[in-house]
């Protein structure tokens, strides 16, 4: 098939950017979306233009790594991240719109590529267990019922590529921030720094500069992992308790 | 900062405000109708006029009203301050959304729908409550004690047609904010559950459309009995 | 040089506990005075840094991702083996120890791996510990199941996503030491050099890969958690960005490079369906426990159903050959990895292969669904049958998945010894980075073990061990070997984008990566090795005075970091070619044609070849020196692998 491609083209994080417009044919349906690309920048690469930078890495939908914002939706127009996206999505003739990710937290560094060192900072403000090295109870010592391993299973599977942040009208790292809190609070282990937990994540959140949840659903809707809005639910109920009752002041 | 400003003026805090202010408008919503609802009683207005009365006159219904004017006011102060916000998250925004594709039309235009009712509430508060309170308007009397005829007020208002379609339409807007609003004051509050949420969202369906219905009738009732 | 193994004395079972005895200690008020570097943040180094951190040492973390949470361990799909028995099946840690052992055909150290399948079971209280949402049991207790070439359940899992999981328990500790300030992460950061003084490593040069800025950075220890170099195979299940640059660079500076030739052939992976492939995807070996692997028994039915002329469901019962289940009654579809594909292969090259391009076979699942109902399958694997329709648009609940093997793990990597220690002193290497635990092929979910095993459970020991017997004494970038390291990574970068020739990157990667497959991938012989050397030399001229990198070193430049990284993978491959002639014996996935038996297993030469074949750079041009580590099995008996 034949395709026109609109494409971000960004120097720098200082330069101010604009779309280009990119003529490609012969794709073949069973190209992943990232494929078609490639073969775009090889044409790009051989004329001596530069290539059109994208971040991706495993192309199996798990490292969270691909973003793109393609044709109005993160990660194209499936559930699913965008290296898993294929060709046969689209139909012959068609334009496809390609812009990073955009959020005041996920500054562009070239092109499509984006830092989202942003959601590290929020994971280091607490989303963990702080258990040292050795020294631990042996695994079969607390039992924890199938429903809530399997709940926290859900929402620890977030890749952290951060299509919530780019649907979401806000920029809201809600989703994000909600599948962390959620995963810890759910399981016996993460009760020890449970309120504390909840009360710095979230300051993270906000200090990073995402904006608000307004329960749209976008970021449910958008994501490849399927994680769910309940989570903000939960969050939302760990961070008042959490700052009602915890001793911080 | 004290935790108590630190955590209203999180993204968290402001949105619980949000909710609060939200479910307790609903909730008035509710009164406000119930006596509304009496001007459909066909016995020349006395059942409402005398509603009215008591309602300025209770001291109980003076604070809750006080109380009323000021949620309305910190809902409006906090969705701008939230609005803003938002805006600033993201400064550069995308050329092309499908944002069809993944919520509903009202959960992303809740700020002009809002901005929409307060129009309305302006209007409605300039129409009714200040005429009422401030104006001078008729009185009338049942069994020897005088009444301001409130009923005589509204029933000239909702004479005009364009007094009467401005009511109706507004009451459309304030269906949409109700279709997101209801359950998304729940799912703020971290009220979701997988038992309960699905009556929530039912609940909030059926308020959406039954509240906003019944407000519209009255004015077109009144309309078309003159 | 005489390679020390540095293997403790003593029975099998209490070496490590005498090592741990043994080594020195450092101060707890001194590890504060020691830093250490760490390159890579999968399973193995996030979990050393994280580790390191906590007892004290300061702490450098580099990755060449966004963040440490996209390391490659996270694609991991199967699950971790650990010795728990649990399931009370009769699982031990010898019995951990031994499949490890038979499953690597004898090439790995006994000690070595009596050790892995001793700390693995502290692994996954470890794991749990964190907070990594193990898949349970009705009444609560961790469930596991049974993997890939193993009789007994010892895999723990998370769905199909345990890799994930553990990365991102990995990643947990690691954030936490970052906000508590003994971690300071470098992400987009590329190793470019190790920088020796005194015979030691002591530090690292690194690319800012924003802004191109060369750095350096001093250390008292430098690990390389950099994992394996599949992707000189251009097609493989490895991240795009995975490469062997970090352990290569090391290796020029003096580290011995073991068994480069040990690749693992993954049996379960999506068959390629163009050119434009960019990458091939693995499916969890787990589906071959309900799945069934068939090819039509006659090449004609195979042709038929090539040309469209018959669907795959109309193929009656007795015109399929399960070959895995013929040939092998006892493990059927359970054999170890490289059997599986290597009798894929050998269908294929018979003409049976079932796709268009003749280089596939069935793995159905039909009679799972027929015993177990679509409901039990898809809770299994559902999300696994998901994303084979996402890629390839057939349902495989409908008609049978296509497999075909592909490249998904190095055994080889560089030399070690005990201490997981390269013959830098000072350097360390662990997880697939090094070779020390799989020897010829490694068993399913034991790479995530041993990724774990090597950076919470070893590394934390062996380096205190080194660090108390070297001096605390800080070293500035500002000395002669660090300025050296640095320009002379300078000069390579600026020669890569002075050539200007008119072929890509990927042009002389996928040459590469198709010379490696035809003649060093799943079945080798002398010759078409003696001829895929000589197609690499030339490969390698050719590259170096006709690529085309674009762009200049300032900036964010995808096209020089993938000329670095390959131009690393064509010296490489040479050395792989070198070994796998070097090795006159089938073992494992190294499946040399001349070495078989007469049923087509591979057939090991014990006497001539139990060693590891470390490797030494010696310079420019020169033919690598073969150094050997005779392999001393003094527990198990070496016997012939049989899975009928």
């Amino acid at each position: 098939m034949n395709l026109t491609l609109k494409i971000w083209r960004q120097k720098n994080n200082t330069d101010k950017g604009g779309f280009k417009e990119y003529k490609i044919t012969d794709i073949s349906e069973d190209m992943s979306f990232l494929e078609m690309l490639d073969v775009l920048n090889e044409q790009l690469s051989t004329k001596g233009e530069d290539p059109v930078h994208f971040d991706h890495d495993c192309r199996e939908g798990i490292c969270g790594m691909c973003s793109l914002y393609i044709n109005g939706n993160p990660h194209g127009p499936q559930q699913t991240t965008t290296c898993q996206l294929h060709m046969r999505s689209f139909k012959d003739g068609d334009t496809i719109s390609i812009e990073p990710w955009r959020a005041k937290a996920f500054p562009v560094l070239k092109d499509l590529v984006v830092d989202r060192s942003s959601f590290d900072r929020i994971i280091q403000a607490g989303g963990y267990v702080s258990v040292n090295t050795g020294g631990v109870p042996d695994a079969n010592e607390i039992p924890i019922p199938k429903s809530i391993a399997d709940l926290a299973m859900d929402a620890a599977q977030c890749i952290g590529c951060g299509a919530c942040v780019a649907a979401c009208k806000n920029a809201s790292a809600m989703l994000f921030t909600s599948a962390k809190i959620s995963q810890l609070a759910l399981l016996p282990q993460g009760q020890v720094e449970r309120k504390i937990r909840a009360e710095n994540m979230v300051a993270q959140m906000d200090a990073e500069g995402f904006g608000a949840c307004t329960n749209t659903g976008a970021c449910e809707a958008e994501c490849p992992k399927g994680i769910s809005i309940t989570n903000i639910a939960r969050m939302n109920r760990e961070y008042f308790s959490a700052v009602l009752s915890s001793d911080t002041v | 900062m004290s935790w108590v400003s630190k955590t209203l003026n999180s993204t968290l805090g402001r949105k619980v405000l949000m909710a609060l202010t939200g479910l307790f408008l609903i909730l008035f919503l509710v009164v406000h109708l119930a006596g509304n609802l009496q001007l459909l009683i066909p016995d020349g207005g006395e059942a409402f006029n005398k509603y009215a009365a008591t309602m300025a006159n209770n001291p109980f219904i003076k604070v809750v009203s006080i109380g009323n004017f000021a949620f309305i006011l910190l809902h409006v102060i906090y969705s701008i301050i939230l609005s803003r916000h938002n805006k600033k998250s993201r400064p550069v925004g995308y050329s092309i959304t499908k944002a069809s594709s993944n919520s509903t039309w009202a959960s992303r235009n809740m700020g002009i729908l809002g901005t929409l009712l307060l129009i309305f509430i302006l209007v409605h508060l300039k129409g009714f409550y200040y005429e009422v309170k401030f104006g001078s308007i008729p009185m009338t009397s049942y069994e020897g004690v005088e009444f301001k005829d409130v009923f005589a007020i509204v029933s000239a208002a909702y004479s005009n047609v364009l007094y009467v379609a401005f009511y109706v339409l507004s009451m459309g807007f304030l269906a949409f904010h109700l279709s997101h609003g209801f359950a998304s004051a729940f799912q703020t509050l971290g009220l979701n559950h997988v038992k309960y949420s699905p009556l929530i969202r039912k609940v909030g369906l059926v308020f959406s459309i039954l509240i906003p219905a019944l407000f519209a009738l009255i004015p077109l009732v009144m309309f078309f009995q003159n | 040089m005489i390679l020390d193994s540095k293997i403790p004395e003593g029975p099998l079972a209490e070496k490590w506990t005498n090592h741990k005895f043994n080594v020195k200690l450092v101060n707890p008020a001194n590890k504060r005075k020691y830093d250490v570097i760490v390159v890579g943040t999968g399973l193995a180094g996030a979990s050393a840094a994280a580790s390191l951190a906590e007892l004290g040492y300061n702490v450098k973390a580099f990755c060449f991702q966004d963040s440490p949470r996209r390391a490659h361990s996270i694609a991991a799909q199967g699950g971790i083996n650990a010795a728990k028995n649990y399931q009370n099946d009769g699982d031990s840690v010898y019995r951990l120890f031994y499949d490890t052992i038979k499953g690597g055909d004898y090439r790995a150290r006994e000690g070595n791996v009596y050790r892995l399948a001793q700390v693995s079971v502290n692994i996954i209280d470890q794991c749990v510990a964190q907070g990594v949402p193990f898949a349970r049991e009705y009444g609560g207790l961790l469930a596991n199941r049974s993997f890939g070439g193993a009789q007994v359940s010892r895999t723990f899992y998370a769905k199909g996503q345990t890799g994930q999981q553990l990365l991102l328990g990995a990643y947990s500790a690691l954030s936490r030491q970052v906000a508590n300030g003994k971690v300071k992460l470098y992400p987009r950061t590329e190793m470019m050099d190790v920088v020796m003084v005194d015979g030691k490593a002591r530090g690292i040069v690194t690319r800012n890969l924003i802004t191109g800025a060369i750095e350096s950075h001093s250390a008292h220890a430098v690990l390389l958690c950099t994992g394996g170099y599949g992707n000189v195979f251009f097609l493989s299940t490895n991240a795009m960005g995975s490469n062997v640059t970090a352990a290569w660079r090391a290796h020029k500076k003096g580290a011995y490079f073991a068994n480069p030739s040990f690749t693992q052939i993954h049996p379960t992976c999506i068959p390629v369906s163009g050119d434009h492939q960019s990458k091939l995807t693995l499916m969890s070996e787990s589906l071959r426990n309900d799945g069934r692997v068939w090819v039509p028994a006659t090449v004609e039915t195979a042709e038929k159903l090539r040309k469209g002329l018959i669907k795959v469901n109309d193929i009656k019962e007795e015109d399929r050959d399960y070959y895995l289940e013929r040939k092998y009654p006892s493990f059927g579809n359970l054999v170890p990895r490289d059997v599986a594909s290597r009798n894929a292969k050998y269908v294929c090259d018979e003409g049976r292969g079932v796709n268009e391009t003749g280089e596939a076979v069935f793995l159905d699942f039909r009679d799972a669904i027929k015993r177990d109902g679509e409901a039990t399958i898809k809770a299994k694997y559902g999300n696994l049958f998901d994303m084979y329709q996402q890629i390839t648009g057939d349902n495989p609940y409908q008609v049978p998945m296509m497999i075909y093997p592909a490249v998904h793990y190095t055994m080889g990597g560089l030399w070690v010894d005990y201490n997981l220690m390269t013959t830098i002193p000072g350097l360390y290497a662990l997880g697939e980075a090094n070779f020390s635990d799989h020897g010829a092929n490694r068993l399913g979910a034991s790479a995530l073990m041993q990724g774990l095993a090597d950076g919470y459970f070893v590394a934390p020991y062996t380096i205190g061990d080194y660090l108390a017997q070297n001096p605390n004494d800080r070293i500035s970038t500002d000395h002669p070997e660090f300025q050296k390291a640095e320009k002379e990574v300078s000069d390579r970068l600026q020669k890569l984008l002075s050539i200007k020739g008119d072929k890509t990157v990927d042009y002389y990667h996928k040459k590469l990566g198709k010379i490696m497959w035809d003649y060093c991938g799943m079945a080798r012989t002398a010759e078409g090795l003696t001829k895929a050397k000589a197609m690499i030399k030339e490969l390698k001229k050719e590259f170096w005075t006709n690529v085309n990198v674009l762009g200049a070193n300032e900036e964010l430049n995808q096209s020089l970091e993938k000329a670095n990284r390959v131009a690393d993978f064509i010296e490489l491959g040479e050395l792989m070619v070198d070994d796998a002639l070097s090795r006159n014996e089938s073992c494992g996935g190294h499946f040399r044609e001349e070495y078989q038996t007469p049923e087509g297993e591979a057939l090991r030469d014990d006497e001539n070849f139990a060693f590891v074949s470390a490797w030494k750079y010696l310079g420019e041009g020169l033919e690598e020196e073969l150094n050997k580590e005779p392999l001393v099995f003094e527990n198990v008996k070496l016997t012939q692998r049989s899975y009928k």
